[in-house]
């Protein structure tokens, strides 16, 4: 959960802050091409950082990296790791 | 005996894997210079296929786009799926399939193996950059992990050319029957509920009743993605009432906890894990490797545009210098072939063809061969090095302001190269309307054509000013300006097409962002070559036929008989060597030069110019500047080759053998002012950034889109464009005062 008591989604998250994977929302094509790149419920993933203008960010997770937009990690959902 | 076809028992064996992952530095090892690039017919995918080196029977090798999975979404990927199936017109269903596998990523990529596999053909597996799993320390168990996937795997560095030889021994094992398909129960879909593969079966059936056969993988796909590639085909071949079908088969499946198209992704991945897990160790994710110190500065908020920005600045200013030397070398060669022309054939239309026309069109567009050379080899070692994902990575936010995506920076990029596979790499993109906005303004990006033209410009008429010790050079600082021009022009231009022709919702991005690496010398010489060849092949047939044709509109209709009478005095007067006939000399080098002025002024080519002459005035052009920009509507390039021949047809006599630059600075207007000022190569270089003056990418535009429309929009768009901005250079330059 965020401050606003809403699900916590990737794209809030901060460079260094790692999150579990609980859902991605939606059933189109960017939700199965989420899938498909291994963004599945149960998946540690990682924040490496953010393009110069503050969007996309890149993302670790399953041993490589993905840069996501932030409309794309928007559709995220996770929980923090301590 | 059998009265079989000698070619019919040719195999084929397709190549396919993830972007990125070596696939065609692979197919260039396997193939050898075999490799033929052509298009699937009917649609517009580029289908690349070679003959495996090394093998007696004819093997065929047909390399795949690159792809992350089989749900089709992009018109790469449906055409990919089909082929596998059997189902694309024109090509026999490939006899086994060679998966091609990141090694040091394999869980993300042993993802699409999981759909490969269900195509129940023989699969080989080739774990490539095995150079890095033992740099980066992964430890993968090949032999355990070969007899529980139950598939053989071979392990190469491509880039390297290492272990090619076992890849080709399993490839021809494999199509003499050494390798089966796998069994269906060892297939990820053998875990998908029941009720998905019920479902899957029943529409099958349906399909089949209106005697439509579809392989089974199509008909969980058309279940699977939702507007998809194979629902649309359904649509197409069954009518609304399969797809209503289809939607109801999904509502039931949902109903009965099988969401979709969660369920597929979390049974694939659930395989690959089953698969890997105890064989394979990978370093600590989080771990920060040299990739990411490298990565922290060139991604960094300022260091990492400003160093973007210096990267492609430093790339124009280092053309410009190292080109220097071979282009010397290039123009001393013209000259002395001319010379031998002119010293073995007696004057006349043939001398006139050969040496005004074939070497003085050629030859001033051959000139720029190194510096396509050297721009190609810089593209290629910053694709191979990995930093042309952090370039895009880098400018998506910019981006997507005009709204398109870093999808679309790719394409664009190239399209500095050439704007022909350029518009071609525009495929990747899923989005229709990023697509044709990227298609539009491809063309605005400055191509390597337009190098020779910029060059040109720049080394006569920009001053030889060098700062910070011989560093800086104000020269490399005007081509480096010339290839902004476009691209600035293009910001506006996409966020207008966008705007008011396809507008619609921002598009994804969703990028893989590879580690760096050290670029492969084999790439960037197959890359390299490829251009070169490219270039040079243009030169002997577009840009030859082209000068041919511009010779002959400025020989004929003129009678030449005075003008060669004059020559052969001359001629004969020079080998005379009798210093004493100076005056006769002279009196014949005069009336020579008379005669050619006054014979390309009466030409066809001096007609048609002196007619369009009050059109190019405006932009400081004299008519012969303006043929020549007209001519070159075959390609940009030519336009060199067009001044080439005119001025060289209309040369005085005792500068025939000077180069372009000096003819061009020695032109006139007739009351006795230059005709090329800074102003004036000013204007000719923005126009040639913003025109459409290449048919090479009109007919390209013309394949992808599929109609005449819009190339026929894209050509008048970017000619306005390019006059208007042509106009205000000139008009501002002059009034700087550079008008003289």
């Amino acid at each position: 959960m965020n401050s606003r008591g809403n699900p916590l989604t990737l794209s809030e998250l901060s460079p260094g802050q790692s999150a579990i994977v609980d859902e991605v929302v939606g059933d189109d094509s960017l939700a199965s091409r989420l899938m498909e790149m291994g963004i599945l419920d149960g998946e540690p993933i990682e924040v490496i950082g953010r393009a110069p203008m503050g969007d996309p960010t890149e993302y670790a997770l399953r041993g490589y990296r993905i840069s996501l937009r932030r409309n794309e990690s928007d559709r995220v959902l996770v929980s923090l790791l301590p | 005996m059998s009265a079989r076809h000698v070619g019919s028992n040719e195999s084929s064996v397709a190549l396919i894997g993830n972007p990125n992952t070596g696939k065609s530095s692979l197919f260039n090892a396997l193939c050898g210079t075999s490799a033929r690039v052509g298009n699937y017919p009917g649609v517009t995918v580029e289908q690349k296929v070679g003959k495996l080196v090394g093998s007696e029977q004819p093997i065929e090798i047909i390399d795949l786009p690159g792809t992350y999975s089989l749900a089709a979404r992009s018109a790469d990927e449906a055409v990919t799926i089909d082929v596998l199936c059997g189902a694309q017109q024109g090509v026999t269903r490939p006899n086994a399939i060679v998966v091609i596998v990141d090694a040091t990523n394999l869980e993300r990529n042993l993802y699409l193996l999981s759909q490969i596999i269900e195509l129940e053909l023989p699969v080989l597996v080739v774990f490539n950059m095995w150079d890095r799993v033992q740099e980066e320390g992964h430890k993968i168990d090949i032999s355990a992990l070969s007899t529980r996937i139950g598939l053989p795997i071979v392990c190469t560095s491509a880039s390297k050319r290492e272990g090619i030889d076992q890849v080709r021994q399993a490839i021809i094992a494999m199509t003499t029957g050494g390798i089966k398909a796998l069994a269906s129960d060892k297939t990820a879909r053998s875990s998908f509920p029941t009720a998905f593969l019920n479902e899957s079966e029943s529409l099958a059936a349906l399909l089949k009743t209106k005697g439509i056969e579809t392989p089974r993988i199509e008909v969980d796909r058309m279940l699977i993605d939702k507007d998809g590639h194979f629902q649309t085909i359904a649509a197409k071949a069954g009518g609304p009432e399969i797809v209503q079908e289809i939607e109801q088969a999904r509502t039931r499946l949902e109903s009965s906890g099988c969401k979709i198209p969660l369920f597929e992704t979390k049974h694939r991945y659930g395989w690959v894990r089953q698969q890997i897990s105890g064989l394979v160790e990978r370093p600590p994710a989080n771990r920060v490797n040299s990739s990411d110190k490298i990565d922290r500065w060139l991604t960094h908020r300022w260091i990492g545009m400003a160093f973007f920005v210096l990267l492609m600045f430093l790339i124009f200013q280092s053309i410009t210098l190292i080109a220097k030397w071979p282009m010397g070398w290039i123009e001393f060669s013209q000259g002395w072939t001319q010379g031998i022309i002119e010293q073995w054939i007696a004057p006349g239309a043939l001398r006139s063809l050969l040496s005004d026309g074939v070497i003085a069109g050629i030859g001033s567009v051959l000139i720029f061969l190194p510096q396509i050379a050297i721009l190609f080899l810089f593209i290629a070692i910053l694709e191979d090095c990995g930093y042309m994902s952090r370039a895009a990575f880098v400018v998506d936010k910019m981006m997507s302001t005009i709204g398109l995506s870093g999808r679309s920076f790719l394409p664009l990029m190239s399209s500095f190269a050439c704007a022909v596979p350029g518009i071609m790499a525009t495929r990747t993109i899923e989005s229709v309307k990023d697509r044709m906005v990227t298609i539009l303004i491809a063309p605005l990006m400055s191509c390597s054509a337009r190098l020779p033209v910029y060059i040109l410009l720049v080394s006569a008429f920009v001053p030889d000013t060098t700062y910070l010790g011989g560093w800086l050079s104000l020269q490399g600082a005007v081509l480096f300006a010339m290839h902004c021009v476009g691209a600035l022009v293009a910001i506006p231009t996409a966020w207008f097409l966008r705007k008011f022709f396809f507008p619609g919702a921002a598009s994804t991005f969703l990028m893989e962002l590879h580690s760096y690496k050290w670029p492969s010398w084999f790439v960037l010489f197959q890359r390299v070559r490829e251009r070169v060849v490219a270039f040079v092949s243009r030169a002997g047939t577009l840009i030859f036929c082209t000068s041919i044709l511009v010779w002959a509109a400025g020989y004929f209709p003129g009678d030449h008989q005075a003008l060669e009478q004059a020559q052969s005095k001359l001629e004969s007067l020079t080998a005379s060597g009798d210093a004493a006939d100076t005056q006769a000399i002279d009196g014949a080098t005069a009336s020579i030069n008379a005669a050619r002025q006054k014979l390309i002024d009466e030409s066809f080519l001096g007609m048609a110019g002196k007619t369009i002459e009050p059109l190019v005035k405006p932009l400081g052009w004299d008519w012969k500047i303006g043929v020549a920009a007209i001519a070159s509507f075959p390609a940009r390039e030519v336009i060199i080759a067009t001044l080439g021949t005119i001025y060289s047809l209309g040369s005085e006599e005792d500068e025939s053998s000077d180069s372009l630059k000096d003819q061009m600075k020695a032109e006139r207007w007739p009351d006795g002012r230059p005709v090329y000022s800074l102003a004036t190569a000013l204007s000719i270089m923005v126009f040639f950034a913003l025109c459409a003056q290449c048919s090479a990418t009109l007919m390209t535009i013309k394949r992808e889109t599929n109609s005449w429309r819009w190339p026929l929009f894209s050509f008048v768009y970017m000619t306005a464009l390019a006059y208007i901005g042509a106009w205000l250079t000139f008009t501002i330059a002059t009034w700087l005062g550079m008008g003289s």
